[in-house]
């Protein structure tokens, strides 16, 4: 222990010192700003042309009325938390039997399915996203010519079906890869007592898979939860918004109006939800995303 | 019969994700290369094809010099800090015995879960030249001389987006490296203390070596990622102002695509990007090889 700290010619104290201040400092830059928002957010709209360091004069709780009801966060909320499930519960039913398959059974197009989708991890929806809108929009030209009205533009299922399918490559790589590392014992068991595909599958299978499908439904959560530029594309009209595109609306609407307060209950509003889950399941997060590499 | 079930079962099984993927991603990628080489505004069917013109336009457009250099910038700047910062904090999460640890860990990696539009809107508060949290402390040191215009001022906008892009990717990184340090058998660290190698010997001569294959996968992580998040964090926070100073690649072709309907263009950018971005990765990927180091 002694001999460590000679090339600082420093007393280990002094170091552990040292070294607790460089956490401390990050852990602070990280903690204070987000901090002042929720404190900010129960301020009165005149507090904000002072210092803005000072404390509250009270809980001005009206900033939260404000933000769900006149800034319409509380239907952006609904829209949000109605694309998330959808677009989850799609892309679980549809990844998970496909991961399955590509990993444990032989066919003739498999290489080249299992090739395309892992060259999909590079693709990144933000090159994509014109030329998804540009379909969908030929699509709407089309349908109001046949029967006169549109249907793929400002559609929540159709934003769900294409979250879903963004987050495919990434979603298969990771449940693939797990499927890949189980015993043949498992299905051969199942077939000798007459099991057919279907039943072994969704029986013995997919229960096994259950942790790596959960850190699945984590991490496309906050994916699908965060995500607002395939939003804003596919979603232009006013009322159909999910909650990362209100805020930014409320961001705008602020720099005119001016109106801090309900700004900061809507910011609140938005990351509440991921953080009371991150909390809750922190160290799975973690473990799981070094588990499947990176996405992002 | 059984083949015929089975076959049957694969169908089924892989035919919704083959289907909703060849949709929704591989026709939109061909479409990105196929339409840079037409000339196609608005929503008229008219289509050109024009070769590679849509590409010399670019070359000569200093806007697009004007986003390639920001983006070029944020990928140099963020990765260097990003990596240090997040090397560092690693190996002291790591390596070191430290009270609280587990919540030093969790700390920093909130940023990441929350929303772009989130973190650019506290900036946007941090930022702000009369109310913000960052003018106010740096009024304590230069008194209440005019405020900086950090996200107002075509030279230091860039710089504001890095720092925020910094502040959001720190905590992500370090528990990447975290991982792989702890891959690291304890006996090394062990027989280098006794021979008398102090903390950053080791950290130059085991810590690194052994996690390097490790950072050079995020090193590719590191250009990709930074293109896109600055596009994410610009489009958020600035919106590529002042002026288009703060634009980067992506926020310049959405602009160009989706704001101003130049859908030949601004594929054309996308599809520049996409071939720099590579072409990035794989010098990087060679210039950084090594032999592998077994433990």
């Amino acid at each position: 222990m002694k001999r460590e700290n000679r090339e600082f010619g420093a007393s280990p104290g002094i170091v552990k010192f040292f070294i607790y201040l460089v956490l401390a400092l990050l852990a602070v830059t990280i903690l204070v700003p987000v901090a002042w928002v929720f404190v900010a957010s129960i301020k009165e709209n005149a507090e904000f042309y002072r210092n803005p360091w000072t404390i509250p004069q009270g809980f001005h709780y009206q900033n939260f009325v404000d933000a769900w009801q006149t800034a319409n966060m509380g239907e952006y909320m609904l829209k949000s938390v109605l694309v998330t499930a959808m677009a989850l519960a799609l892309l679980v039913v549809i990844a998970l039997p496909a991961s399955y398959v590509l990993a444990r059974f032989k066919f003739k197009s498999r290489g080249l399915w299992n090739a395309l989708f892992m060259g999909g991890l590079f693709i990144n929806v933000n090159y994509i996203v014109v030329p998804i809108f540009l379909m969908l929009n030929n699509g709407d030209i089309f349908l109001r010519k046949a029967t006169g009205s549109p249907f793929f533009l400002n559609n929540l299922f159709i934003l769900s079906l294409v979250y879903a399918s963004t987050a495919l490559p990434f979603t298969i790589y990771l449940l693939s890869g797990y499927f890949k590392s189980l015993a043949r014992d498992y299905e051969e068991a199942a077939y000798v007592d007459g099991a057919g595909y279907t039943y072994t599958m969704v029986r013995v299978i997919i229960p096994m898979a259950r942790p790596s499908v959960v850190t699945v439904i984590l991490f496309n959560f906050l994916a699908f939860w965060n995500e607002y530029i395939i939003s804003m594309t596919l979603l232009t009209r006013q009322e159909l918004k999910t909650l990362p595109v209100g805020l930014m609306n409320l961001m705008a609407a602020q720099k005119s109006a001016v109106q801090y307060g309900q700004l900061y209950a809507g910011l609140v509003i938005v990351m509440l939800p991921t953080l009371i889950l991150y909390m809750c399941v922190q160290k799975k997060l973690t473990q799981g995303m070094t588990m499947g590499g990176l996405k992002g | 019969m059984k083949k015929k079930r089975r076959s049957g079962f694969i169908i089924a099984c892989t035919a919704p994700a083959v289907i909703l993927f060849v949709i929704f991603m591989i026709i939109p990628t061909i479409d990105v290369f196929r339409m840079s080489l037409y000339k196609w505004g608005g929503y008229t069917a008219e289509k050109t094809f024009v070769g590679f013109e849509n590409f010399k336009k670019l070359s000569q457009n200093p806007k697009f010099y004007q986003a390639f250099q920001n983006s070029v910038l944020l990928i140099v700047i963020v990765t260097l800090v990003t990596f240090c910062l997040s090397l560092v904090f690693a190996s002291i999460l790591s390596r070191e015995k430290i009270k609280g640890q587990n919540f030093f860990r969790i700390v920093f990696y909130i940023p990441n879960i929350l929303s772009v539009v989130v973190i650019s809107a506290i900036f946007s508060a941090i930022y702000d030249p009369n109310q913000g949290l960052l003018n106010s402390v740096l009024n304590l040191f230069r008194g209440n001389k005019e405020p900086i215009l950090w996200l107002g001022s075509q030279k230091l906008v860039i710089y504001s987006v890095a720092i925020a892009m910094v502040w959001q990717a720190v905590g992500y990184y370090m528990v990447m490296y975290m991982a792989s340090m702890s891959n690291v058998p304890e006996s090394l660290y062990e027989s280098a203390s006794l021979e008398g190698a102090g903390r950053i010997s080791q950290f130059f001569s085991i810590t690194l070596p052994l996690v390097w294959t490790n950072i050079r996968t995020t090193l590719t992580f590191f250009i990709i990622s930074t293109i896109n998040m600055s596009f994410l964090m610009v489009k958020a926070m600035t919106n590529g102002g002042p002026d288009g100073a703060s634009n980067v690649f992506l926020s310049y072709m959405y602009q160009e695509a989706y704001t101003n309907s130049s859908y030949g263009y601004g594929m054309a950018i996308g599809v520049t990007v996409f071939v720099f971005s590579f072409a990035l990765a794989g010098i990087l990927n060679a210039v950084t090889r090594r032999e592998e180091i077994e433990f």
